[in-house]
């Protein structure tokens, strides 16, 4: 069994209540803080730990937050990204759901360490339930005296708040999050400036990950040198992975950084391999987002040694072969599934979710859904493949915000893998349909 | 002052500068802007047709930036080094943003008011591709009226949001913004409602394409056949610093004085743009500059036509 | 205007409002928005009709275009009237290769009605959306603040069944 940091107690009667949160431990962390360090020892031990950002782009964490702008006297603001809404990415409504204390005992550490008295967490709207179990624990965080005025006698105030989004993926995007919390249209802002310099409502601002926040408890509790032995490389910690599709045991499981990746998939500790006694076809290992990869690149790294669950081993050897860790979203194709399905599908959630600010994301999303839905449905031509990477090159790197690229790199990851199969639906259109012309995924299956 | 060079051109600029200025210092190498307007605040950074390359960040950072970045956001630093015509990447990256607003529109030039000093048609001529890929259907909006003033052709929109940032910014209070999300954006005001106040006309100027035009001067003529004057009256409400346009002697439109990037110098009232449609309404201060670029060029000789008669007899 | 002055929210949502607007800054009422366009919808049979959104504007001293563009902007906001149960299925890649498209073709079978419409009875709505963050537990559907997961075809009917009975006993 793998070290538990975050998911340690997740069993234990009651811990969403807060008295028997804090019988398993908790809120030492805001203790230990406000009584015995300074905001800046805390942000040390945090750069200490090589934490990196847990949303998916994997930016050190300790050095985001010292790009925050104290020299103004205006107000900081921390904003906690829960709008978890990376298709294969349910991992922070684990953590919420469960133990909703130790995402507030981070956001109040955090807040102290970088100076905010006034912080949000941004949910989606979908997670409307879980908003009321998180206002329900932040009720009893402020009876407890751990929120409010002069916490713990320390002098330091804090007010949280939850905010709710309304369904926009985009508002994962920490810039579209801040327009949304200000009571806007999700339109990511034109960087720079960035959020630590002008953020929500002009003020210094810091958006981290829900399982950034709760990792920060961790590393004040038993210090960044400590956190950071966990792990592997510039991979510190533990991070949470939501394994889902074709696997015998889809859940959340906390892994050390460095498990093997076939170990993930074929072990009862975590997916408990392939459903049905099927074989390993693909996986798309972070999220929607990154590249999907073939079993064979999946498991073993360009050099053959096998490929470990962490950032560098994931994205080893680029995107001709690798992939990313990014926010965990680890989704399992069997020999079954169709790529070119899958990958109509996730264009079709791009051009779904895109805001529509820039050109190439607006129109570029759209014209990738629709000739990858031509293909799929039999009425593809050859040249619609080299069309469509072409879409997808064009898109990426020239938009506003990340979700041009995000929308970019499945297209490509599909096509640069698994040519043969859109060549294989361009060349036996009607074979994957039945006399009435109504689409039969088992038929296909049998043929891919 | 901080050093920028664009295409290996230096020029020396004020901090704060953006490249996109820079480039308009130089004069030449210019990106094309179709969303930046200098005089809208916020304007600018979504249609990326100004894409340019940084190859050298800053003296004190002379890393490359990643990614292309939008020239009319991103601030000059100094010892900056940019490619923009000379980068095949920025011409491959903006043939490509030009490919995009195309695919949904509806090239009704020959039928749009806009033909001839349409910012789209200039981009598609200089970075378009002879034939669309594009095989769907074209994207198509319902019909909204705005009012009796403007006409709001939707389906020629390429959603640069300068028209919301006139009525923020020029006007009491906005009555349209975008609507709807993604592909399905749209400029609207929701509710069937007139966009009419003292400065909503100049929507119609700041629009890079037919999607506002002016509903006074709706198929009176095409652009390049009038004549562009320059004149001024008394208005207690703006400037009346305006441009007539002529056919024969009537006033067909009067817009804005438009400089060398095609913005308005200032900013007009609806009296003066809609109500003053007579020339004895103006004080005419003489013909309007016309860009050597512009269509309407095509009459208009830059220089004095060599008197041909006087010397005829000698020829003969 | 007239209709706008009509409208009126309980007590309730009223207070849920006020204590609502307190979390921002007192020039900053306009981030309440969201929040509380999820409070009229809900009390307003699941839509924002246009004077429910300009009695918004009201309320947070805003102009009404920015609360249109802000509600047909969030996929969650209903713009027209919706049946009385909505049914959200998620159709996005890992609930899409677990059956989703199967729940999706047997609750259109069962309510005869297709996607993005509603049964003549006014009872469902049936739509489509983008991942519920639930892909580990696919495939599922969302009715109102609640998660159905792990769906066979058998508690499709089970809980589409039970839900209509009891609406029917409200009524």
């Amino acid at each position: 069994m793998g070290r538990k940091i975050l998911l340690e107690h997740i069993d234990k009667p009651g811990i969403d209540q807060i008295e028997s949160y804090i019988k398993y431990g908790g809120y030492r962390s805001v203790s230990k803080a406000l009584k015995e360090m300074t905001p800046d020892e805390v942000t040390e031990e945090v750069k200490k730990s090589g934490l990196r950002g847990r949303g998916g782009a994997g930016f050190a964490t300790g050095l985001k937050w010292s790009f925050l702008d104290k020299s103004t006297d205006k107000p900081r603001y921390l904003l906690c990204n829960a709008d978890e809404s990376e298709p294969g990415t349910f991992k922070d409504r684990l953590l919420m759901e469960k133990i909703p204390h130790l995402l507030i005992e981070g956001m109040i550490t955090s807040s102290y360490a970088l100076g905010c008295n006034t912080s949000y967490i941004y949910i989606r709207g979908e997670y409307m339930f879980i908003l009321r179990i998180l206002q329900k624990a932040i009720a009893e965080a402020y009876a407890k005296g751990f929120l409010g005025k002069n916490i713990l006698g320390s002098g330091f105030n804090l007010d949280l708040y939850v905010h709710p989004g309304a369904g926009a993926y985009i508002c994962g995007e920490e810039t579209a999050l801040i327009e949304s919390l200000e009571g806007k249209r999700g339109n990511p802002r034109i960087k720079p400036p960035f959020p630590a310099v002008s953020g929500l409502w002009n003020c210094p601002t810091i958006v981290n990950n829900v399982e950034s926040i709760a990792a920060v408890v961790s590393i004040v509790n038993e210090g960044g040198d400590e956190y950071a032995k966990t792990g592997i490389g510039k991979s510190t910690g533990t991070k949470l992975i939501s394994a889902s599709g074709n696997i015998n045991k889809p859940g959340v499981y906390e892994i050390e950084m460095g498990v093997p990746v076939e170990e993930f998939i074929y072990s009862d500790e975590y997916c408990g391999g392939i459903k049905n006694g099927l074989e390993l076809k693909a996986c798309v290992p972070g999220g929607s987002s990154v590249p999907i990869l073939p079993k064979h690149h999946l498991l073993y790294e360009s050099n053959g040694n096998p490929r470990l669950m962490s950032y560098e081993s994931l994205s080893e050897g680029g995107f001709a072969t690798g992939s990313m860790l990014g926010s965990g979203g680890f989704i399992v194709y069997d020999e079954k599934q169709c790529i070119v399905r899958n990958t109509w599908n996730f264009a079709r959630f791009y051009h779904h979710e895109s805001c529509g600010q820039c050109s190439p994301c607006r129109e570029g999303t759209g014209w990738m859904e629709r000739v990858l839905h031509n293909i799929e449905y039999g009425h593809g031509k050859m040249e619609d493949i080299d069309l469509l990477w072409d879409i997808q090159r064009k898109i990426e790197g020239n938009t506003i915000c990340p979700l041009g690229d995000a929308a970019a790199w499945p297209v490509a990851a599909a096509i640069r893998h698994f040519r043969h199969e859109f060549e294989y639906h361009v060349k036996y259109r009607n074979r994957v349909f039945d006399e009435d012309h109504v689409y039969q995924p088992e038929m296909k299956a049998q043929l891919v | 002052m901080l050093k920028v060079t664009i295409d290996d051109i230096s020029i020396e600029v004020p901090p704060g500068t953006t490249i996109l200025q820079a480039a308009r210092m130089i004069g030449q190498n210019v990106p094309p802007a179709m969303c930046y307007y200098s005089k809208l605040e916020g304007s600018g950074g979504k249609c990326r047709t100004c894409l340019v390359k940084v190859t050298k960040g800053s003296e004190k950072d002379p890393r490359p930036m990643p990614k292309l970045v939008a020239s009319c956001r991103t601030g000059v630093m100094d010892g900056m080094e940019v490619r923009n015509e000379t980068s095949p990447e920025v011409i491959d990256a903006r043939k490509g943003v030009t490919e995009f607003l195309l695919i949904n529109h509806p090239l009704d030039c020959p039928v749009c008011d806009q033909a001839g000093e349409c910012k789209l048609q200039d981009l598609s001529y200089e970075h378009g591709l002879a034939k669309s890929r594009y095989e769907f259907k074209r994207r198509e909006f319902e019909k909204r009226d705005i009012g009796d003033k403007i006409q709001l052709h939707m389906n020629r929109c390429i959603l640069c949001y300068r028209c919301t940032q006139v009525a923020d910014q020029l006007t009491p209070e906005r009555v349209h913004g975008v609507l709807n999300r993604g592909e399905v954006s749209e400029i609207s005001t929701y509710i069937e409602q007139a966009v009419d106040n003292d400065f909503s006309g100049n929507m119609i100027d700041v629009c890079p394409v037919g999607a506002l035009t002016d509903k006074t001067f709706r198929f009176k003529s095409r652009v390049w056949f009038t004549k562009p004057m320059l004149a001024h009256r008394e208005c207690t409400t703006c400037s009346g610093k305006v441009t007539l346009w002529f056919q024969g002697s009537e006033v067909l439109r009067v817009t804005t004085r438009k400089d060398k990037w095609n913005e308005a110098e200032a900013f007009i009232c609806n009296d003066c743009r809609f109500e003053k449609k007579k020339t004895e309404d103006w004080t005419i201060d003489g013909p309007a500059h016309i860009d050597t670029h512009s269509v309407i060029a095509q009459n208009h000789l830059p220089f004095e036509l060599p008197v041909v008669q006087k010397n005829l007899p000698d020829a003969l | 205007m007239t209709q706008t002055e009509q409208i009126t929210f309980s007590q309730k949502s009223m207070e849920e409002m006020d204590r609502i607007i307190l979390q921002y800054p007192p020039d900053k009422k306009k981030s309440a928005l969201l929040p509380v366009l999820h409070i009229v919808q809900q009390e307003n049979g699941n839509w924002l009709s246009t004077e429910v959104m300009d009695k918004i504007a009201k309320i947070l001293d805003i102009k009404p275009i920015e609360v249109y563009e802000v509600a047909s902007f969030y996929s969650m906001y209903n713009l027209e009237p919706v049946g009385k149960i909505v049914i959200e299925v998620c159709h996005t890649g890992p609930c899409m290769i677990c059956g989703a498209e199967k729940i999706i073709a047997h609750i259109e079978n069962k309510l005869n009605i297709k996607v993005g419409e509603t049964t003549e009875d006014k009872m469902f709505t049936l739509k489509t959306v983008e991942c519920l963050g639930a892909c580990g537990y696919a495939p599922m559907f969302q009715i109102g603040e609640q998660y159905y997961e792990n769906l066979t075809i058998e508690q499709v009917d089970n809980i589409l069944d039970s839900l209509r009975k009891e609406k029917e006993a409200i009524n």
